[in-house]
């Protein structure tokens, strides 16, 4: 046992120096070596006693961390006065510094000025003590609810799907305290059956991997069944709820291969019956899954995919090609591919060079449409300033052709010529940032046509367009936390700040999609269950460089049917009949007049969708139930059985999909229809 | 040599007895030879033989820093520290820093090494053999050490094999010399007084027949089955004197036969839902939880000094009206009761404001009329739920009092503290009744016995000990743990205890037979508290590492090995299988679990202090 782990005793002693400079301080300036010596000694034996005993007062007040009123006390213990005037609650701002081979840790003492200290504001007043119930337990199973923590964390779905066997050894369970019995419902019961069959080999025994992860509970069912019809119901508030839930509730892992299966047959099933509204919901979908924190998605990323990837590139989206604004689901889910890309791809995997070669085949080859070019083209940009660079920019004089012999060319097809011009606005707005990288000004028209061709002149405007808004963007981006440094829109999340002293600045300055939504969790772990939490209010924002993309935002946050219905050429900005929980605030301008020649070229929205109260996303009504916790004596356990006890063998293939969405299904989209009223 | 010191001796007379010195070069050799006679001996006989080497090893090592041979001391520690178990390691750090003779004076854990002999349990053949040895090498050094400072307690048979020894050694003295766990404890439970009980309940209780647990006597006594039946293990009545009761508490027994009949039956597939009590904004700062009997109060304490008392039913607390205001209520009413109480100031929390210290102890009398409160300041303070103000403050500790519980028939109350010893107090004297003197190390937990005759103790020497109230003898020591023990609980029954050390183990103990009959391993940080269900089917534990675990309580104590070798000496075998007792692990969201507790119906109430990371 003494070999297992070697104690590790330093016998630390203050340095005799120490013992020069506080005699020194006190004004006895020659003091012997071997004074100094002994007293270093007895000084150090002192300290050991004294944090020995500061120990005890740690572990007696139920801490981890030893404060320095544990010191104190232990001072008074040997009848010492305590030091006073240090009183840290957490942590003690040591610094270290070192040089010449000395290594030293010090206090840094500010000389402060009372003046400042009388003459700064009280702080506010920390909350009171209070005492807040919930389940942790009911009947052996743990309700996942946000006040326990996740049941599988991460790491634990990692191990089970990357190592099934490992995670079903025996023996485990003790170094992962997470991995211990009675961690899900069906977890604890499976256990319970399995204890008692005989071990198969006496002395190895043998442990089945638990099918729980196929089973779901009657709550998690009635969860599933409520989520996934808010996702693609008709009412917005209904499905911002259930996204916000989807992207931040910790306990889906074992929803997970539902919602993936729900997806894919999904769009599946919508791109047949080209029912724009339904995709552009089940993409949001996805978008939340991809937020969420708590999910493994690795396991699901070969289902998700192909999904996405279809909403990209295919060729027909939508009923009527030349009205719905099918472009801005393809944007979105380009986005989302590029998202994909940059958590899942690894060098095993290759998904980022697979889905490169998937869009750059579908793009050379001369049949294409041009719905699916300018997809295949979002997707590619949407990769990176890389990717444009060596696949796009080779290929724009070409392209270039292309667009010009449909755009000026005779008028075959309205459709074509849509398809035409919205392929050179999306290249023009992903090309000239690069261009403003890679080329020094000034920008001559000349050069860009000889060496773009027909594009040339478009993209040489655009690049100086560019290169203004870079500067400026310079300027603003220390001033402004609100300014958005990207300049493609952005769909963000950004909790407005809560009351509480606890509860960090939460408005940061959004620098990716998945920043805010981190936020927002971190600031949920900061003070969990907050006993009433105020209505939280979402605050979306957008930041367009140029017209068109003005409308994607706006078909974001309002699900693209208001804006596709009123817009006849897709260039022209239009603001979306308001409904009943979006709200426009203001369209204030933080663009100068410099880059402002073009007219609607650079405004910014803000626009405040304002939940309702109950609307935290994780205790609504779409939640899990979360039984009231007793007040009374004898709260009844049996009240809890019903909430957590039955369980219903779901067996391994998906649910009968309470709501796999069909246009023709019992969901028809009204409010969210895309369908235009011309 | 086997005279007790059992007063606590002169401190310079302690410390010349180490006036005696060999040769200080040669400490080395001595403790190497012996070191290599162990390891070449038989294995039957290494593992009892081993366990002198930490004994010797510490004994050598003070004898040499008395004589001022630093140098040689300081060599012979990083020579050998390595060797020693490492369930020794808190206390070589305390000997580590201990380097100069000046040093020893006023070390509690040098003055433990001295006035109480280190205790070790070995069979006859191997102690002849040790003998031998030491006689043939003329090595008088360690049998002088062997005769003066340790106390070899010889026993006649197999020598033991190491997980036999590891499961008992660990305590800051050893193991309990055998006698010291002989004398007869009365651990069964008293009889109930009879209280008439309404007609309509008899039929339920009807099905409860089994079992023996204490919340169910009064029931079977009350129709009569049983009610002159006494157990046999159960001390007499009026061995020691209990309050009478009054009606108020009668009425409150009925109330929890009520309750009783209404009480879920738990087992491994019917485990007990758990309702957690997070204490927020708490800043680190809880540093003691109790809750009601009938779950309907809970009491926090403190590092602010401050007792805060919640009501957890819609029942807000009232204090009783100011003097001026109780003289104009007409004392003939009928609702007198109900009139003397202030309905103005009636809220869901009272704080108590009084210590001048952290809170560390927090204990409800079993009527609700009185808290009482240990703390940091050296006393314990008893406060009044009528009127939520402290009523006596009971001094006597001086230093900080960890923990202080009432008896489960009100009245008295035990406390322990820093000064290693706990106090047996009654609530109308202002002087302790009993002081129970033993521990080496500070009195961490105290818990009552459900008969009030015993207290039970446990200790940062790592020792837990049972004392009997009425002489204030100690009548077990139970050794075993590897860390200051942190938490106790009595099972219903009366038969069996079980304690939590920072060493996250759960060690589960035959009062009776005075026997250590398992062990919970599972736990990763200390183990905060400990709680059975009523029946006593479940065990509860609560710990640092922020879960609450379930421990399956009858298959632990099912199959008792308790044949008459395993009693006579102890020496038992425990079975490996914590994991097939643990029925549940919950998580809290960084919430350490202070307390637990089972309400009438087998709900489980976990307190803990949220503390982010």
């Amino acid at each position: 046992m003494a070999e297992e782990k070697k104690l590790k005793l330093s016998n630390t002693v203050l340095p005799s120096e120490s013992m020069k400079v506080v005699a020194e301080s006190m004004g006895i300036a020659q003091i012997q070596e071997e004074t100094c010596q002994l007293l270093t000694d007895e000084v150090s034996y002192r300290i050991k006693e004294i944090a020995q005993d500061a120990l005890k007062f740690m572990h007696m007040g139920k801490r981890q961390k030893l404060t320095t009123s544990d010191i104190d006390y232990a001072l008074k213990l040997k009848n010492v006065e305590p030091l006073y005037g240090f009183h840290a609650q957490e942590f003690i701002p040591f610094r270290f510094a070192s040089g010449g081979g000395r290594e030293l840790y010090f206090y840094e003492e500010k000389e402060v000025d009372l003046s400042d200290i009388i003459n700064t504001p009280l702080p506010r007043v920390p909350l009171d003590v209070c005492l807040k119930a919930h389940w942790l337990s009911i009947e052996g199973c743990q309700p996942a609810i946000p006040e326990n923590p996740p049941p599988a964390p991460k790491e634990q779905q990692k191990a089970e799907a990357t190592e099934p066997l490992k995670s079903a050894k025996p023996g485990q369970e003790e170094d992962g305290p997470l991995k211990g019995k009675g961690q899900g419902a069906t977890q604890a019961d499976g256990k319970g059956k399995e204890k008692k069959a005989p071990p198969l080999l006496e002395g190895a025994p043998l442990r089945l991997k638990p099918r729980s992860i196929h089973e779901l509970s009657v709550e998690q069912q009635l969860y599933y069944k409520e989520i996934t019809e808010a996702c693609v119901g008709s009412c917005e508030a209904k499905r911002a709820e259930a996204l916000q839930s989807i992207a931040t509730d910790p306990g889906l892992y074992q929803m997970l291969p539902r919602f993936s299966t729900f997806i894919s047959e999904g769009v599946r099933v919508n791109v047949v019956q080209n029912n724009l509204a339904l995709l552009i919901y089940l993409m949001r979908m996805v978008k939340a899954l991809m937020d969420n924190p708590t999910l493994y998605l690795e396991k699901y990323v070969h289902e998700l995919i192909p999904a996405v990837m279809t909403c990209i590139v295919s060729r027909q989206l939508c009923l009527r090609p030349d009205v719905d604004n099918h472009w801005a689901l393809r944007d979105f889910a380009a986005r989302l591919v590029a998202q994909i890309c940059k958590h899942f791809s690894t060098t095993t995997n290759n998904i980022q060079s697979r889905i490169t070669k998937t869009f750059t085949k579908s793009w050379v080859d001369e049949k294409t449409p041009w719905t699916t070019r300018y997809g295949s083209i979002a997707g590619l940009a949407e990769l990176g300033h890389d990717v444009i660079k060596t696949l796009i920019l080779p290929r724009l004089q070409q392209e270039g052709e292309r667009i010009r012999s449909v755009l000026d060319g005779p008028v075959l097809s309205n459709i074509d010529r849509i398809g035409a011009d919205h392929v050179q606005s999306l290249l023009l707005k992903h090309c000239a940032p690069v261009l403003a990288k890679l080329r020094l000004p000034p920008d001559n028209q000349d050069a860009y046509r000889a060496e773009f061709g027909s594009l040339g002149p478009l993209l040489c405007s655009h690049v100086v367009k560019a290169r203004a808004q870079a500067a400026l963007q310079a300027q603003q981006v220390n001033r402004t936390t609100l300014t958005i440094t990207q300049p493609r829109p952005t769909l963000t999340l950004s909790q407005a700040p809560q009351p509480g002293p606890r509860t960090p600045g939460l408005l940061k300055v959004p620098g990716s999609i998945a920043l805010p939504v981190q936020t927002l969790v971190s600031a949920r772990a900061a003070a969990p269950p907050q006993p009433s939490p105020p209505p939280t209010k979402f605050i979306v924002m957008s930041s367009s460089s140029s017209a068109s993309s003005t409308q994607q935002v706006l078909s974001l946050s309002t699900s693209a049917p208001g804006s596709g219905s009123t817009t006849t050429s897709p260039v022209t900005t239009t603001v979306p009949s308001v409904q009943p929980i979006v709200k426009l605030v203001s369209t204030a301008t933080t663009a100068p007049p410099s880059t402002a020649p073009s007219g609607p070229g650079s405004v910014q929205k803000y626009i405040v969708v304002s939940l309702p109260p109950t609307g935290e996303g994780k205790g609504g009504p779409t939640s899990h139930p979360s039984p009231a916790p007793p007040t009374s004596s004898s709260p009844s356990p049996l009240g809890g059985s019903a909430l957590c006890g039955g369980k219903q063998e779901a067996g391994d293939s998906p649910p009968p999909a309470p709501g796999t969405p069909k246009a023709n299904g019992s969901q028809p989209p009204s409010s969210g229809s895309p369908q235009p009223a011309p | 040599g086997s005279v007790a010191v059992e007063d606590q001796p002169d401190v310079s007379a302690v410390l010349s007895a180490y006036n005696q010195q060999g040769d200080p070069t040669m400490y080395e050799e001595y403790y190497s030879g012996l070191k290599h006679f162990i390891e070449c001996s038989l294995d039957c006989h290494r593992a009892e033989l081993s366990q002198l080497f930490y004994p010797l090893f510490v004994h050598m090592y003070l004898e040499l820093v008395y004589n001022q041979h630093e140098n040689e001391a300081k060599s012979f520690f990083e020579k050998f520290h390595g060797d020693q178990e490492c369930y020794y390691q808190d206390d070589l750090r305390v000997l580590s820093s201990l380097t100069k003779k000046e040093h020893m004076k006023g070390n509690e854990t040098m003055l433990d090494f001295r006035t109480s002999k280190f205790v070790l349990r070995i069979s006859r053949d191997s102690y002849q053999l040790l003998k031998r040895h030491l006689q043939e090498k003329q090595n008088n050094q360690i049998w002088n050490i062997v005769q003066e400072h340790l106390y070899i307690d010889i026993f006649d048979g197999m020598p033991r094999s190491k997980q036999q020894i590891d499961a008992m050694v660990g305590s800051l003295a050893g193991e309990a010399k055998r006698e010291a766990n002989k004398s007869k404890v009365f651990f069964g439970l008293l009889k109930e007084p009879e209280i008439e009980v309404p007609l309509d309940d008899e039929d339920e209780e009807g099905e409860n027949e089994e079992g023996k647990p204490k919340k169910k006597k009064p029931k079977k006594d009350s129709i009569g089955s049983k009610s002159k039946k006494q157990d046999p293990n159960a001390p007499p009545q009026n061995r020691i004197p209990l309050p009478e009761l009054k009606d108020s508490d009668k009425l409150d027994k009925i109330m929890n036969m009520k309750e009783t009949t209404k009480r879920v039956r738990l087992g491994p597939d019917c485990l007990p839902s758990i309702c957690f009590y997070t204490f927020l904004n708490a800043y680190q700062g809880l540093t003691a939880v109790d809750v009601t009997d009938d779950s309907s109060l809970i009491a926090g304490g403190f590092a602010d000094s401050t007792v805060r008392v919640w009501s957890v039913t819609p029942k807000k607390l009232r204090s009783v009206k100011q003097a001026s205001d109780l003289s104009l209520i007409d004392k003939e009413s009928d609702d007198v009761l109900e009139r003397i109480m202030d309905e103005k100031t009636a809220s869901e929390l009272k704080i108590l404001y009084g210590h001048s210290g952290p809170v560390y102890g927090a204990s409800f009398s079993p009527d609700r009329n009185y808290l009482l409160s240990s703390s940091e300041d050296g006393t314990v303070r008893l406060w009044s739920l009528q009127t939520f103000t402290c009523l006596v403050g009971y001094k006597g500790h001086n230093y900080p009092v960890w923990d202080t519980q009432f008896s489960p028939y009100g009245y008295y109350f035990v406390s322990g503290g820093h000064d290693r010893v706990a106090r047996l107090w009654a609530t109308d004297h202002y002087q302790p009744l009993r002081i129970f003197a033993g521990h080496l190390a500070d009195v961490n937990c105290t818990r009552f016995h459900p008969n009030s005759n015993y207290v039970a103790t446990g200790s940062a020497d790592r020792t837990v000990r049972l004392w009997d109230v009425l002489n204030g003898n100690c009548v077990r020591i139970f050794t075993g743990h590897k860390g200051p023990i942190h938490s106790l609980t009595f099972s219903p029954n009366g038969r069996f205890l079980a304690t939590g050390a920072t060493d996250g183990r759960v060690l589960l103990w035959d009062i009776g037979h005075g026997l250590m009959v398992g062990e919970l391993k599972g736990h990763t940080d200390t183990v905060c508290s400990l709680r059975f269900s009523r029946d006593g089917e479940i065990l509860a534990s609560g710990s640092m590492d922020n879960t609450v675990r379930l421990w399956d309580a009858v298959k632990a104590f099912e199959d008792l090995e308790t044949d008459d070798f395993t009693t006579a000496t102890g020496h038992i075998n425990l079975p490996e299988n914590s994991q097939e007792l643990l029925l549940g692990t919950y998580m809290t969201k960084s919430t350490p679990v202070v307390h637990l507790h089972f309400t009438r119906r087998n709900l489980v109430l976990a307190a803990g202090a949220y503390s982010p990371q």
